[in-house]
Protein backbone atom coordinates (compact mmCIF):
# COMPACT_ATOMS: atom_id res chain seq x y z
CA UNK A 1 0.00 0.00 0.00
CA UNK A 2 1.52 3.36 -0.81
CA UNK A 3 1.75 5.17 2.16
CA UNK A 4 0.93 8.41 2.88
CA UNK A 5 3.39 11.51 2.19
CA UNK A 6 3.95 14.81 3.77
CA UNK A 7 5.53 17.31 0.99
CA UNK A 8 8.12 19.29 2.18
CA UNK A 9 10.44 21.99 0.41
CA UNK A 10 13.96 21.11 1.44
CA UNK A 11 17.37 20.77 0.60
CA UNK A 12 19.61 17.44 -1.05
CA UNK A 13 21.20 17.72 2.40
CA UNK A 14 17.92 17.85 4.66
CA UNK A 15 16.71 15.41 2.39
CA UNK A 16 19.56 12.95 3.31
CA UNK A 17 18.98 14.54 6.72
CA UNK A 18 15.32 13.55 7.48
CA UNK A 19 16.32 9.86 6.06
CA UNK A 20 18.72 9.63 8.92
CA UNK A 21 16.54 10.42 11.49
CA UNK A 22 14.16 8.11 10.35
CA UNK A 23 16.05 5.26 10.03
CA UNK A 24 17.44 6.46 13.72
CA UNK A 25 20.93 4.38 13.27
CA UNK A 26 22.55 3.99 16.74
CA UNK A 27 26.15 5.07 16.01
CA UNK A 28 26.79 8.30 13.57
CA UNK A 29 30.75 9.60 13.44
CA UNK A 30 31.64 12.20 11.25
CA UNK A 31 33.93 15.79 10.40
CA UNK A 32 32.38 18.77 8.74
CA UNK A 33 33.33 19.46 5.36
CA UNK A 34 31.92 21.66 2.98
CA UNK A 35 29.54 20.31 1.05
CA UNK A 36 28.78 17.43 3.42
CA UNK A 37 28.00 19.92 6.58
CA UNK A 38 24.54 20.78 6.29
CA UNK A 39 23.56 17.40 6.44
CA UNK A 40 25.38 16.57 9.77
CA UNK A 41 24.49 19.85 11.41
CA UNK A 42 20.62 19.17 10.36
CA UNK A 43 20.97 15.19 12.08
CA UNK A 44 22.84 16.52 14.52
CA UNK A 45 20.13 18.73 15.40
CA UNK A 46 17.23 16.14 15.15
CA UNK A 47 19.69 14.55 17.61
CA UNK A 48 20.09 17.16 20.22
CA UNK A 49 15.97 17.75 19.89
CA UNK A 50 15.12 14.30 20.64
CA UNK A 51 14.10 12.98 17.43
CA UNK A 52 16.74 10.33 17.06
CA UNK A 53 18.81 8.29 19.80
CA UNK A 54 21.88 7.91 17.56
CA UNK A 55 25.33 8.53 19.14
CA UNK A 56 27.01 11.03 17.70
CA UNK A 57 30.66 10.49 17.52
CA UNK A 58 32.09 13.80 16.77
CA UNK A 59 35.58 12.90 15.85
CA UNK A 60 38.97 14.98 14.93
CA UNK A 61 39.02 13.62 11.03
CA UNK A 62 37.63 11.62 8.29
CA UNK A 63 40.11 9.06 8.40
CA UNK A 64 38.81 8.85 12.49
CA UNK A 65 35.21 9.31 11.44
CA UNK A 66 35.24 5.87 9.24
CA UNK A 67 37.77 4.19 12.03
CA UNK A 68 34.92 4.80 14.21
CA UNK A 69 32.05 3.84 12.26
CA UNK A 70 34.29 0.63 11.56
CA UNK A 71 34.78 -0.27 15.37
CA UNK A 72 30.86 0.80 15.78
CA UNK A 73 29.86 -1.31 13.25
CA UNK A 74 32.03 -4.40 14.21
CA UNK A 75 30.39 -3.91 17.71
CA UNK A 76 27.03 -4.69 15.89
CA UNK A 77 25.70 -0.96 15.68
CA UNK A 78 23.55 0.62 12.74
CA UNK A 79 26.14 2.90 11.20
CA UNK A 80 26.01 5.82 8.94
CA UNK A 81 28.42 9.05 8.12
CA UNK A 82 28.32 11.23 5.49
CA UNK A 83 31.60 13.29 3.84
CA UNK A 84 32.73 15.07 0.90
CA UNK A 85 35.71 15.29 -1.20
CA UNK A 86 39.29 15.61 0.34
CA UNK A 87 37.31 14.03 3.45
CA UNK A 88 36.60 11.20 1.83
CA UNK A 89 40.06 10.69 0.54
CA UNK A 90 41.01 11.17 3.86
CA UNK A 91 38.99 7.88 4.86
CA UNK A 92 40.22 5.81 1.59
CA UNK A 93 42.67 3.33 3.92
CA UNK A 94 39.51 2.58 5.67
CA UNK A 95 36.96 2.52 3.43
CA UNK A 96 38.27 -0.30 1.66
CA UNK A 97 38.53 -1.91 5.41
CA UNK A 98 35.23 -1.67 5.97
CA UNK A 99 34.66 -2.86 2.92
CA UNK A 100 36.52 -6.37 3.29
CA UNK A 101 35.36 -6.68 6.68
CA UNK A 102 32.14 -6.43 5.59
CA UNK A 103 30.70 -4.19 7.50
CA UNK A 104 27.43 -2.94 6.84
CA UNK A 105 27.03 1.24 7.04
CA UNK A 106 25.82 4.22 4.63
CA UNK A 107 27.77 7.17 3.81
CA UNK A 108 26.11 9.81 2.33
CA UNK A 109 28.78 11.40 -0.32
CA UNK A 110 27.95 14.84 -1.11
CA UNK A 111 30.39 14.99 -4.15
CA UNK A 112 33.03 17.89 -4.70
CA UNK A 113 36.14 18.22 -6.41
CA UNK A 114 39.15 16.93 -5.18
CA UNK A 115 41.77 19.29 -4.48
CA UNK A 116 44.13 20.55 -6.60
CA UNK A 117 43.68 23.51 -7.19
CA UNK A 118 41.23 23.71 -4.33
CA UNK A 119 37.53 23.93 -5.41
CA UNK A 120 34.64 23.34 -3.17
CA UNK A 121 32.08 22.78 -6.13
CA UNK A 122 30.86 19.49 -8.03
CA UNK A 123 32.00 16.89 -9.77
CA UNK A 124 32.43 12.72 -9.18
CA UNK A 125 36.16 12.63 -8.52
CA UNK A 126 35.84 11.85 -5.23
CA UNK A 127 33.62 9.20 -5.54
CA UNK A 128 35.24 7.64 -8.53
CA UNK A 129 38.25 6.95 -7.06
CA UNK A 130 36.69 5.09 -4.16
CA UNK A 131 35.00 2.83 -7.08
CA UNK A 132 36.99 -0.22 -6.23
CA UNK A 133 36.96 0.07 -2.97
CA UNK A 134 34.46 -2.78 -2.92
CA UNK A 135 31.57 -0.12 -1.48
CA UNK A 136 28.05 -0.21 -3.38
CA UNK A 137 27.41 3.14 -5.27
CA UNK A 138 24.30 4.62 -5.54
CA UNK A 139 23.93 8.25 -8.06
CA UNK A 140 21.04 10.73 -6.77
CA UNK A 141 19.70 12.87 -9.60
CA UNK A 142 17.30 15.05 -7.16
CA UNK A 143 16.98 15.19 -3.52
CA UNK A 144 14.02 12.98 -3.98
CA UNK A 145 16.43 10.52 -4.61
CA UNK A 146 18.58 11.20 -2.11
CA UNK A 147 15.99 10.33 0.71
CA UNK A 148 14.63 7.58 -1.01
CA UNK A 149 17.92 6.13 -2.08
CA UNK A 150 19.45 6.38 1.95
CA UNK A 151 16.36 4.46 2.97
CA UNK A 152 16.24 1.55 0.74
CA UNK A 153 20.41 1.62 1.09
CA UNK A 154 20.31 1.03 4.63
CA UNK A 155 18.62 -2.25 3.58
CA UNK A 156 20.50 -3.19 0.85
CA UNK A 157 23.81 -3.09 2.96
CA UNK A 158 22.29 -5.04 5.96
CA UNK A 159 20.78 -7.69 3.67
CA UNK A 160 22.69 -10.87 5.21
CA UNK A 161 23.77 -12.03 1.71
CA UNK A 162 25.19 -8.39 0.64
CA UNK A 163 26.44 -7.20 4.08
CA UNK A 164 28.60 -4.58 2.30
CA UNK A 165 28.77 -0.48 3.17
CA UNK A 166 26.93 1.62 0.89
CA UNK A 167 28.04 5.34 -0.56
CA UNK A 168 24.72 7.21 -1.54
CA UNK A 169 25.96 9.82 -3.54
CA UNK A 170 24.40 13.63 -4.07
CA UNK A 171 25.69 16.83 -6.14
CA UNK A 172 27.10 19.07 -4.32
CA UNK A 173 25.58 22.31 -3.83
CA UNK A 174 23.53 21.29 -6.53
CA UNK A 175 21.16 19.03 -5.24
CA UNK A 176 22.65 19.36 -1.68
CA UNK A 177 22.47 23.04 -1.06
CA UNK A 178 19.05 23.62 -3.81
CA UNK A 179 15.32 23.59 -1.57
CA UNK A 180 13.30 21.28 -3.89
CA UNK A 181 9.92 19.87 -3.12
CA UNK A 182 10.43 16.26 -1.59
CA UNK A 183 7.65 13.88 -0.60
CA UNK A 184 8.32 12.37 3.13
CA UNK A 185 7.35 9.28 4.23
CA UNK A 186 6.01 8.61 7.89
CA UNK A 187 8.30 8.04 10.78
CA UNK A 188 6.92 4.73 11.37
CA UNK A 189 6.59 3.30 7.48
CA UNK A 190 10.15 3.90 7.37
CA UNK A 191 11.36 2.02 10.45
CA UNK A 192 9.28 -0.69 9.54
CA UNK A 193 10.92 -0.82 6.36
CA UNK A 194 14.20 -0.97 7.46
CA UNK A 195 13.45 -2.80 10.41
CA UNK A 196 15.60 -4.10 13.43
CA UNK A 197 19.31 -4.17 12.48
CA UNK A 198 20.24 -7.78 13.31
CA UNK A 199 24.09 -7.50 13.10
CA UNK A 200 26.54 -10.45 12.00
CA UNK A 201 29.31 -11.70 14.11
CA UNK A 202 28.98 -8.67 17.15
CA UNK A 203 32.11 -7.78 18.76
CA UNK A 204 29.80 -7.24 21.60
CA UNK A 205 27.81 -10.35 21.66
CA UNK A 206 30.71 -11.59 24.59
CA UNK A 207 29.42 -15.26 24.87
CA UNK A 208 30.43 -15.20 21.43
CA UNK A 209 34.09 -13.94 20.92
CA UNK A 210 35.39 -13.39 17.63
CA UNK A 211 38.68 -11.70 16.26
CA UNK A 212 37.94 -9.09 14.10
CA UNK A 213 40.50 -7.84 11.47
CA UNK A 214 43.59 -10.50 12.00
CA UNK A 215 46.24 -10.86 9.72
CA UNK A 216 45.73 -12.31 6.23
CA UNK A 217 47.87 -13.12 4.53
CA UNK A 218 48.99 -15.24 0.85
CA UNK A 219 47.24 -18.32 2.46
CA UNK A 220 43.80 -16.74 2.46
CA UNK A 221 43.49 -13.16 1.59
CA UNK A 222 43.18 -14.08 -2.12
CA UNK A 223 39.72 -16.20 -0.68
CA UNK A 224 38.46 -12.98 0.88
CA UNK A 225 38.58 -10.91 -2.11
CA UNK A 226 36.87 -13.81 -3.84
CA UNK A 227 33.82 -13.72 -1.56
CA UNK A 228 33.88 -9.86 -1.66
CA UNK A 229 33.70 -10.27 -5.53
CA UNK A 230 30.69 -12.57 -4.59
CA UNK A 231 29.25 -10.23 -2.23
CA UNK A 232 28.82 -7.62 -5.38
CA UNK A 233 26.94 -10.30 -7.29
CA UNK A 234 25.06 -10.93 -4.06
CA UNK A 235 23.95 -7.28 -3.86
CA UNK A 236 23.10 -7.10 -7.94
CA UNK A 237 20.15 -10.05 -6.89
CA UNK A 238 19.25 -8.86 -3.33
CA UNK A 239 18.48 -5.09 -5.37
CA UNK A 240 15.09 -5.75 -7.05
CA UNK A 241 13.68 -7.83 -4.04
CA UNK A 242 14.60 -4.63 -1.87
CA UNK A 243 13.44 -2.10 -4.34
CA UNK A 244 10.27 -3.61 -5.02
CA UNK A 245 9.64 -3.42 -1.37
CA UNK A 246 10.30 0.29 -1.49
CA UNK A 247 8.34 1.18 -4.59
CA UNK A 248 5.67 -0.69 -3.13
CA UNK A 249 5.61 2.20 -0.60
CA UNK A 250 6.49 4.48 -2.44
CA UNK A 251 5.07 3.83 -5.66
CA UNK A 252 8.59 4.90 -7.39
CA UNK A 253 10.48 2.77 -9.44
CA UNK A 254 14.19 1.75 -8.14
CA UNK A 255 16.21 0.41 -10.70
CA UNK A 256 20.45 0.23 -11.44
CA UNK A 257 19.52 2.17 -14.70
CA UNK A 258 16.55 5.12 -15.63
CA UNK A 259 15.13 4.43 -19.77
CA UNK A 260 14.22 8.28 -20.32
CA UNK A 261 12.36 7.82 -24.03
CA UNK A 262 14.92 5.59 -24.71
CA UNK A 263 13.07 2.67 -26.30
CA UNK A 264 12.74 4.35 -30.09
CA UNK A 265 16.03 6.52 -29.38
CA UNK A 266 18.46 6.84 -32.28
CA UNK A 267 20.49 9.02 -30.36
CA UNK A 268 21.37 8.64 -26.75
CA UNK A 269 23.41 10.28 -23.35
CA UNK A 270 24.39 8.10 -21.04
CA UNK A 271 24.84 10.05 -17.46
CA UNK A 272 24.55 9.74 -14.06
CA UNK A 273 23.69 12.64 -11.05
CA UNK A 274 21.91 15.93 -11.19
CA UNK A 275 23.29 16.35 -15.42
CA UNK A 276 20.40 13.32 -16.05
CA UNK A 277 17.35 15.89 -15.13
CA UNK A 278 19.06 18.67 -17.44
CA UNK A 279 19.28 15.59 -20.12
CA UNK A 280 15.60 15.10 -19.73
CA UNK A 281 14.90 18.16 -20.39
CA UNK A 282 16.51 19.00 -23.44
CA UNK A 283 15.09 15.25 -24.48
CA UNK A 284 11.92 16.45 -24.14
CA UNK A 285 12.72 19.61 -25.99
CA UNK A 286 14.66 17.88 -28.82
CA UNK A 287 11.28 15.27 -28.90
CA UNK A 288 8.89 17.77 -30.00
CA UNK A 289 10.86 18.39 -33.34
CA UNK A 290 10.66 14.67 -33.95
CA UNK A 291 14.27 13.81 -32.68
CA UNK A 292 14.71 10.44 -31.74
CA UNK A 293 16.93 11.30 -28.67
CA UNK A 294 16.32 9.54 -25.32
CA UNK A 295 18.26 9.31 -21.87
CA UNK A 296 20.10 6.19 -19.83
CA UNK A 297 20.62 7.24 -16.06
CA UNK A 298 23.23 4.77 -14.60
CA UNK A 299 21.61 4.92 -10.83
CA UNK A 300 23.62 1.94 -9.58
CA UNK A 301 27.62 2.43 -10.57
CA UNK A 302 28.89 -0.35 -8.59
CA UNK A 303 27.65 -3.19 -8.89
CA UNK A 304 27.92 -1.83 -11.93
CA UNK A 305 24.74 -2.34 -14.66
CA UNK A 306 26.75 -4.02 -17.80
CA UNK A 307 24.44 -6.17 -19.47
CA UNK A 308 21.06 -3.90 -18.47
CA UNK A 309 23.26 -0.99 -20.07
CA UNK A 310 24.29 -3.22 -23.08
CA UNK A 311 20.40 -4.25 -23.40
CA UNK A 312 19.27 -1.11 -23.33
CA UNK A 313 22.03 0.45 -25.96
CA UNK A 314 21.54 -2.42 -27.98
CA UNK A 315 21.10 -1.22 -31.81
CA UNK A 316 21.14 2.42 -30.79
CA UNK A 317 23.10 4.15 -33.44
CA UNK A 318 25.06 6.32 -31.65
CA UNK A 319 25.73 6.96 -27.67
CA UNK A 320 27.11 10.22 -25.98
CA UNK A 321 28.77 8.55 -22.20
CA UNK A 322 29.15 12.35 -20.01
CA UNK A 323 31.83 11.75 -17.08
CA UNK A 324 31.45 14.40 -14.47
CA UNK A 325 35.68 13.44 -13.24
CA UNK A 326 38.63 12.75 -15.71
CA UNK A 327 41.22 9.33 -15.32
CA UNK A 328 44.40 11.17 -16.48
CA UNK A 329 45.97 8.80 -18.90
CA UNK A 330 42.90 6.74 -19.54
CA UNK A 331 39.27 7.39 -20.51
CA UNK A 332 36.97 8.47 -18.30
CA UNK A 333 35.42 5.79 -15.41
CA UNK A 334 31.99 5.70 -16.47
CA UNK A 335 32.70 6.35 -20.49
CA UNK A 336 35.27 2.84 -19.94
CA UNK A 337 32.61 1.07 -18.12
CA UNK A 338 30.12 1.25 -20.85
CA UNK A 339 32.76 0.84 -23.69
CA UNK A 340 33.56 -2.44 -21.69
CA UNK A 341 29.97 -3.44 -21.44
CA UNK A 342 29.47 -3.32 -25.12
CA UNK A 343 31.68 -5.37 -26.25
CA UNK A 344 29.69 -8.96 -25.95
CA UNK A 345 26.77 -6.69 -27.91
CA UNK A 346 25.65 -7.58 -32.09
CA UNK A 347 24.97 -4.21 -32.88
CA UNK A 348 27.66 -1.84 -30.73
CA UNK A 349 26.17 1.77 -31.16
CA UNK A 350 29.11 4.69 -31.91
CA UNK A 351 30.33 5.79 -28.89
CA UNK A 352 31.59 9.26 -27.47
CA UNK A 353 33.20 10.36 -24.57
CA UNK A 354 32.79 13.77 -23.06
CA UNK A 355 33.59 15.28 -19.92
CA UNK A 356 31.95 17.87 -18.49
CA UNK A 357 31.23 20.18 -15.35
CA UNK A 358 34.63 19.98 -13.50
CA UNK A 359 35.10 21.48 -10.56
CA UNK A 360 31.48 23.02 -10.52
CA UNK A 361 31.35 24.06 -14.34
CA UNK A 362 27.74 24.74 -15.18
CA UNK A 363 26.20 21.84 -17.14
CA UNK A 364 23.66 23.51 -19.19
CA UNK A 365 21.03 22.48 -21.83
CA UNK A 366 23.17 23.63 -24.61
CA UNK A 367 25.87 21.46 -23.65
CA UNK A 368 23.28 18.31 -23.58
CA UNK A 369 21.89 19.45 -26.74
CA UNK A 370 25.31 20.03 -28.59
CA UNK A 371 26.25 16.58 -27.60
CA UNK A 372 23.01 15.40 -29.04
CA UNK A 373 23.68 17.62 -32.67
CA UNK A 374 27.07 16.07 -32.65
CA UNK A 375 25.79 12.57 -32.49
CA UNK A 376 23.16 13.26 -35.34
CA UNK A 377 25.79 15.18 -37.37
CA UNK A 378 28.03 12.09 -36.84
CA UNK A 379 30.59 14.48 -36.03
CA UNK A 380 32.90 12.13 -33.90
CA UNK A 381 36.01 12.32 -32.43
CA UNK A 382 39.22 10.62 -30.67
CA UNK A 383 39.56 10.51 -27.23
CA UNK A 384 37.43 12.54 -25.04
CA UNK A 385 35.30 15.95 -26.22
CA UNK A 386 35.11 18.78 -23.16
CA UNK A 387 31.42 20.13 -22.20
CA UNK A 388 32.03 23.71 -21.17
CA UNK A 389 35.43 24.18 -21.36
CA UNK A 390 37.37 27.05 -23.12
CA UNK A 391 38.86 25.58 -26.26
CA UNK B 1 50.57 -28.29 7.07
CA UNK B 2 46.48 -28.55 7.25
CA UNK B 3 44.82 -28.26 4.04
CA UNK B 4 43.68 -24.95 2.91
CA UNK B 5 40.07 -24.10 2.84
CA UNK B 6 38.08 -22.61 -0.32
CA UNK B 7 36.64 -19.19 0.07
CA UNK B 8 33.18 -20.98 0.03
CA UNK B 9 34.36 -22.50 3.57
CA UNK B 10 35.74 -19.74 5.43
CA UNK B 11 33.94 -16.80 7.50
CA UNK B 12 33.41 -13.82 5.38
CA UNK B 13 34.90 -10.81 6.37
CA UNK B 14 38.68 -12.11 7.45
CA UNK B 15 36.68 -13.00 10.44
CA UNK B 16 38.39 -15.58 13.13
CA UNK B 17 37.87 -17.00 16.30
CA UNK B 18 39.20 -14.98 19.33
CA UNK B 19 42.92 -15.39 20.98
CA UNK B 20 43.85 -17.12 17.21
CA UNK B 21 47.05 -15.11 17.75
CA UNK B 22 48.31 -17.42 20.16
CA UNK B 23 49.06 -20.18 17.96
CA UNK B 24 50.88 -17.83 16.13
CA UNK B 25 54.54 -18.08 17.27
CA UNK B 26 55.88 -14.92 16.08
CA UNK B 27 59.31 -15.82 17.73
CA UNK B 28 60.85 -17.33 14.52
CA UNK B 29 61.04 -13.37 13.22
CA UNK B 30 63.94 -12.44 16.24
CA UNK B 31 67.22 -11.47 14.78
CA UNK B 32 68.58 -10.15 18.24
CA UNK B 33 67.22 -12.27 21.50
CA UNK B 34 66.86 -10.49 24.98
CA UNK B 35 68.66 -11.67 27.56
CA UNK B 36 67.66 -10.72 31.32
CA UNK B 37 70.34 -10.72 34.38
CA UNK B 38 68.05 -11.12 37.84
CA UNK B 39 70.33 -9.96 39.38
CA UNK B 40 70.22 -6.35 37.77
CA UNK B 41 66.53 -6.61 38.01
CA UNK B 42 65.06 -4.15 40.34
CA UNK B 43 61.45 -5.23 39.33
CA UNK B 44 60.30 -1.80 37.94
CA UNK B 45 58.14 -3.26 35.44
CA UNK B 46 58.69 -0.92 32.70
CA UNK B 47 59.64 -3.76 30.29
CA UNK B 48 56.58 -5.33 30.85
CA UNK B 49 54.53 -1.94 29.83
CA UNK B 50 56.31 -1.26 26.65
CA UNK B 51 56.89 -4.86 25.72
CA UNK B 52 54.16 -5.11 22.41
CA UNK B 53 54.13 -9.04 22.12
CA UNK B 54 53.12 -9.52 26.03
CA UNK B 55 56.16 -11.82 26.54
CA UNK B 56 57.65 -10.16 29.57
CA UNK B 57 57.24 -13.56 31.95
CA UNK B 58 56.30 -12.04 35.51
CA UNK B 59 55.22 -14.28 38.64
CA UNK B 60 54.45 -13.22 41.66
CA UNK B 61 55.40 -9.43 40.86
CA UNK B 62 59.05 -10.59 39.83
CA UNK B 63 60.34 -10.50 36.15
CA UNK B 64 61.41 -14.02 35.34
CA UNK B 65 62.23 -13.99 31.97
CA UNK B 66 61.20 -13.57 27.76
CA UNK B 67 59.09 -15.69 26.67
CA UNK B 68 60.67 -16.65 23.00
CA UNK B 69 57.73 -18.26 21.48
CA UNK B 70 56.43 -14.87 20.55
CA UNK B 71 58.84 -12.36 21.63
CA UNK B 72 60.11 -10.52 18.37
CA UNK B 73 62.94 -9.12 19.74
CA UNK B 74 62.22 -5.53 19.07
CA UNK B 75 64.47 -4.70 21.71
CA UNK B 76 62.08 -1.97 23.06
CA UNK B 77 62.51 -4.07 26.87
CA UNK B 78 66.36 -3.46 26.89
CA UNK B 79 66.02 -0.25 25.77
CA UNK B 80 63.65 0.97 28.43
CA UNK B 81 65.31 -1.03 31.27
CA UNK B 82 66.84 1.85 33.92
CA UNK B 83 69.59 -0.53 35.13
CA UNK B 84 70.44 -2.27 31.39
CA UNK B 85 69.04 -5.89 33.21
CA UNK B 86 68.22 -6.46 29.57
CA UNK B 87 70.98 -6.68 26.85
CA UNK B 88 69.77 -7.65 22.99
CA UNK B 89 72.38 -10.83 21.54
CA UNK B 90 72.73 -11.69 17.81
CA UNK B 91 70.18 -14.57 17.59
CA UNK B 92 72.50 -16.68 15.27
CA UNK B 93 74.69 -16.76 18.61
CA UNK B 94 71.99 -19.27 20.09
CA UNK B 95 71.56 -21.29 16.70
CA UNK B 96 73.28 -24.85 16.74
S1 LIG C 1 62.64 -7.82 22.71
FE1 LIG C 1 60.68 -6.82 22.33
S2 LIG C 1 59.27 -8.52 22.06
FE2 LIG C 1 61.05 -9.38 23.04
S3 LIG C 1 60.61 -9.29 25.19
FE3 LIG C 1 61.72 -7.41 24.70
S4 LIG C 1 60.12 -5.93 24.26
FE4 LIG C 1 59.17 -7.95 24.21
S1 LIG D 1 62.76 -2.81 33.04
FE1 LIG D 1 64.61 -3.81 33.77
S2 LIG D 1 64.55 -3.52 35.94
FE2 LIG D 1 62.51 -3.06 35.25
S3 LIG D 1 61.46 -5.02 35.47
FE3 LIG D 1 62.24 -4.95 33.39
S4 LIG D 1 64.22 -6.00 33.49
FE4 LIG D 1 63.62 -5.49 35.59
Amino acid sequence: MIAEKTLVAITGAMASAHAMRQINPDVVAAYPITPQTPIMMNFAQFVADGLADTEVVTVESEHSAMSACVGAAAAGARVMTATAANGLALMHEIVYIAASTRLPMVMSIVNRALSGPINIHCDHSDTMAERDSGWIQIFCENAQEVYESTILAMKWAENEKVLLPVMVNQDGFIISHSVENVEILPDDVVKEFVGEHVPHEPLLDVEHPITYGPLDLYDYYFEHKRQQMEAMKEAEKEFPKIAAKLSAITGNEYDFIESYKLDDAEYVIVTLGSSAGTVKYVVDEMRETGKKVGLLKIRVFRPFPGKRIAEALNGKKAVAVLDRSASFGAEAPIYAEVKSALYTIKERPILQSYVYGLGGRDFTPDHAKTAFDRLMKGEFFEGEGYLGLRD
Amino acid sequence: MAKLKTWKEIPIGGLTEAGSSARFLTGSWRVERPIFDKEKCINCMLCWVVCPDMSIVVKDGKVTGMDLDYCKGCGACASICPVKAITMEPETKFQK
